[in-house]
């Protein structure tokens, strides 16, 4: 198991390097002159002079492949630069905010989990009556639903008319529930809808069947033959929810002030601080890859045939 | 939704024009979009840039039907004409990825050899960013607008297409009649146009429609964020973004131009769910990214 993990940690050093190749080319092959955004928003006025000198210190009078290397030794050391704007070091910036952003995405991605999950496995155990029929509806409003109008709907409801609810700012669970939910609903509904049909793919196979004859009960047939290769495809969707329960958190996050990277990164895309929006892309999609990881080895784990196959075992 | 044991028991009742009910209301709301963004600009009852600051924030009424935004602009005039904007660009999308992932994952299946595995090793760069954080990247390095945002979901979104696309001409490429035609004498090119180019339409057409959705709501949600269309410009998300300050004091404000979004997206992948079923009842895996 640990060497499956470990050779699969290996491979994601290649990706995240040709990712941080893109995200290094498109800023330099793009329209901009980050040496004109530099001075505009040191508010230094742009004349040749000036303009000169901010390309020198900005390496850009070096070849473009030696420009990388440099940026890229820098990363590897956690320099990611100063911001044009604030002219502070970049990084220990997103820290500061990341932490929020990352207990709202896990708050979503533990809803996201935990009511489909009941979802999934009432409707296939009443299939066609009422519980999947009101999974089926509650699925067919949710995946429709922009995660941010969710968000103001909330708010109309829970703090403008029943006052239950806090509208923005973080603090304890009550400030988190709408937020989350917003995020989660759509990644939930079609969790819940998936789950309902693996699980009626699973209970037609044979080794359902043979269990059933074997004489167990509907419920301990249901736990240890049906959800256990149940679960399999949903591990595989969770790893493609995340990158969308990211994408919302940033757009959600504004909504609800809550003061994740999200705000701090959408700022830095108007004022075009290239160098925070870099490693904000860079931060971003090693958290994605870390968390695909992860949904990995928990598959591995969960499939004893992918796990031996990675180990050779035949 | 697909579900496997009732499209087996019943094949026939499904290959007839018989429409569920869902479907016939996606349709109806479709060809509503659909009308508005061509001739929304000509049906609308008033100019949807009128300013008209004494009859600010009207409720709806006989002359407003779904009444005034914060500068008095008449809210329905807005929506339809902002269906063009939203559609419109949505369209263009859809139209890039699919021209990209044809030409690049036809190539790559088709050739094969290095060059495919040059080209996959590029999408799975492209699939190790979250759609939405490499829209962002990309609006945060061509700049904000609509154009760059069009750009950016297409960038964020073709690598899926293109690895659909390379899947069904490797499992097609061996196939006989693909080897009869080489022998007569047709090019590759030709080979793919016509054999192979058809075979991977319907799968398309289904991943596509129920993608648009998708791309819809990122397109209005960047624009929500301000990146992507801007102020003065009707558009549903710029809409709902103006609407923000008023959720307390005219929370019908909201509603508009959310419903407007919620319904498209929804027919659309109502419709996209019909047309899978009735190309495809095997292809139940839900569709996410």
């Amino acid at each position: 198991m640990f060497a499956f993990a470990l050779r699969r940690l290996i491979l994601l050093v290649p990706l995240l390097l040709a990712a941080s190749l893109v995200i290094f080319l498109l800023l330099r092959l793009g329209p901009s002159d980050p040496a004109m955004d530099y001075l505009r928003l040191s508010r230094v006025p742009p004349t040749p002079q000036a303009l000169e000198e901010a390309r020198r210190m900005l390496g850009l009078d070096q070849p473009i492949a030696a420009q990388y290397l440099d940026w890229l030794w820098r990363a590897l050391h956690l320099d990611f630069g100063n911001s044009y704007s604030t002219q502070r070091p970049v990084l220990p910036d997103l820290l500061y905010y990341l932490p929020a952003t990352l207990q709202l995405a896990g708050v979503a991605l533990v809803l996201t989990l935990g009511i489909s999950f009941p979802l999934g496995v009432w409707a296939a155990r009443y299939r066609d009556r009422f519980p999947d029929q009101a999974v089926r509806l509650l699925a067919f409003f949710g995946v429709s639903m922009p995660n941010f109008w969710l968000g103001f709907l909330l708010v109309l409801v829970f703090s403008v008319y029943l006052g239950w609810l806090p509208p923005m700012g973080m603090g304890g669970w009550t400030h988190i529930v709408m937020p989350a939910f917003a995020i989660s609903l759509m990644s939930l509904c079609i969790n819940a809808r998936l789950l309902r049909a693996s699980m009626l793919e699973v209970k037609g196979q044979r080794h359902v069947t043979y269990a059933r004859l074997r004489g167990l009960s509907d419920i301990s047939v249901e736990r240890s033959h049906v959800l256990r290769n149940a679960l399999l495809p949903i591990i595989t969707a969770t790893g493609m929810h995340i990158g969308e329960l990211i994408g919302g958190t940033l757009i959600i996050e504004s909504i609800f002030g809550w003061p994740g990277v999200g705000r701090y990164a959408v700022s830095a895309i108007f004022n075009r601080d290239y160098p925070v929006i870099q490693c904000f892309t860079l931060l971003m999609v090693g958290i994605f890859v870390l968390c695909n990881l992860i949904v990995d080895i928990v598959y591995a784990w969960a499939d004893p045939r992918i796990r031996l196959s990675a180990e050779g075992v035949q | 939704m697909s579900d496997l044991a009732i499209a087996g028991r019943a094949p026939s009742a499904r290959a007839g024009l018989k429409l569920s009910w869902p479907t016939k209301l996606a349709l109806g709301i479709l060809a509503l979009v659909l009308l508005c963004a061509v001739f929304g600009n000509w049906l609308a009852p008033y100019d949807p840039n009128a300013v008209n600051l004494i009859g600010r924030l009207q409720s709806p009424n006989t002359a407003h039907w779904l009444g005034t935004d914060h500068l008095g602009r008449d809210i329905l005039s807005r929506l339809m004409v902002g269906t063009r904007v939203s559609l419109g660009s949505v369209a263009l999308c859809l139209l890039l990825i699919l021209v990209a992932g044809i030409i690049v994952g036809g190539a790559s299946g088709l050739i094969g050899g290095r060059t495919d595995q040059i080209i996959m090793r590029i999408t799975d760069v492209f699939l190790t960013f979250p759609t939405l954080v490499l829209a962002l990247f990309m609006v945060g390095m061509l700049g904000t607008g609509l154009v760059n945002v069009i750009i950016a979901i297409t960038l964020s979104h073709w690598a899926w297409y293109a690895r659909l696309v390379r899947g069904i001409v490797l499992s097609l490429k061996h196939r006989d009649f693909i080897l009869a035609s080489r022998l007569a004498g047709a090019s590759r090119a030709q080979v793919f146009i016509k054999h192979l180019l058809p075979a991977t339409l319907s799968q398309l057409l289904v991943l596509a429609t129920l993608d648009i959705g998708h791309m819809m709501l990122h397109v209005s949600g960047l624009s929500f964020l301000g990146l992507g269309v801007t102020a003065p410009t009707p558009e549903w998300g710029v809409m709902i973004s103006d609407a923000r300050q008023y959720v307390w004091t005219e929370p019908l404000l909201i509603l508009w131009p959310g419903l407007a979004l919620f319904f498209s997206v929804m027919a659309f992948n109502t419709l996209g769910d019909a047309i899978r079923d009735k190309l495809d009842p095997h292809l139940n895996a839900e569709h996410g990214h």
